[in-house]
């Protein structure tokens, strides 16, 4: 599979997926007003991926901000990798924040709570 | 006189405003809004939360201008018809204060008040679940998710949002909303 390579503005995130290694990337702003039109692609990506996902895959969240639209969209990533992870595959969310940004904890917190995945809070110290 | 939606802000102070704007917001003013306001909250001493948490709600707000502002009245004065709507963003003493100001047909009015009465009714838990209801079980439109917006709003803030509709004709009301992020 090819790799999805974005690089990031300042209204859309770098987003960075890579079959090859399984390590799946998604950094900066997602504050799109259209941001359907931005995920479908990497939603679609995921649902080849989910064919043959690797043993392990690992999938690192640094956002700094997104948007409600957004949210809805990133569940749907969740959604796909949660599909994998019952399919016997090791997956694991990496959901970064960065310190004192409790709004950030908080929407992660809200999406492990949503989603049966293995999730790990990382804090960024400055 | 006739009416003009600053008429719904003649409280606030406009001249000393962060932000100031009326008129179609398209995905470029939402740009030129985001830019010149992360560019003040950058330059004053507030702590990356606060600024986080004052982008977050400027975001939601000029997209719920952009997503759901009806269509203005036949007879007002508008450059164009569609996502037309006033903006004002304030440093108070308190906190930082962004109103939005919008046209709502007739027939979406009780169904707005109800969704703002409901969220200003409910604790933050109840607020917290409510989100993470619609959130998943919601299908996604091109105009976003039902509420989920104004949800987030509430969550960021930690206040109740304020609003007030005031009727222009037997097809249109103005609405405000105003939320308050507080620094202290």
């Amino acid at each position: 599979m090819e790799p999805i390579i974005i690089e990031g503005t300042p209204k859309t995130p770098s987003v960075k997926f890579d079959a090859s290694e399984g390590i799946f990337e998604i950094k900066g702003r997602s504050i799109p007003e259209n941001s359907v039109e931005f995920y479908k692609p990497l939603n679609e990506w995921l649902d080849n991926y989910m064919q043959i996902p690797l043993d392990k895959t690992v999938v690192n969240i640094r956002l700094e901000y997104f948007n409600t639209s957004s949210s809805k969209c990133i569940l749907d990533v969740f959604k796909r990798l949660e599909a994998i992870h019952k399919s016997k595959h090791d997956v694991e969310i990496n959901w970064f924040y960065e310190e004192d940004d409790e709004d950030m904890l908080e929407a992660g917190e809200d999406y492990d709570s949503i989603i049966k995945v293995p999730f790990k809070m990382i804090e960024i110290v400055e | 006189m006739s009416f003009d939606l600053e008429n719904l802000v003649s409280d606030l102070d406009i001249r000393g405003a962060v932000l100031y704007f009326k008129g179609n917001v398209d995905s470029e003013i939402i740009n030129k809004a985001l830019d010149l306001v992360e560019g003040k909250l950058l330059a004053t001493r507030e702590t990356p939360r606060i600024r986080k948490k004052v982008y977050n709600v400027l975001v939601e707000s000029l997209q719920n201008l952009y997503h759901h502002a009806d269509l203005v009245p036949r007879g007002y004065h508008a450059s164009r018809p569609d996502r037309y709507g006033l903006v004002v963003m304030e440093k108070l003493g308190k906190g930082y204060r962004v109103t939005t100001c919008n046209f709502v047909s007739a027939v979406h009015v009780r169904e707005l008040e109800e969704k703002l009465t409901r969220i200003n009714r409910s604790s933050p838990d109840e607020i917290k679940e409510l989100y993470k209801e619609i959130l998943n079980h919601q299908e996604i439109t091109e105009k976003g998710l039902g509420g989920l917006g104004l949800l987030d709003i509430a969550r960021k803030t930690g206040h109740r949002i304020d609003f007030r509709f005031r009727k222009y004709d037997n097809n249109n009301t103005a609405f405000r909303l105003t939320a308050l992020v507080a620094t202290e």
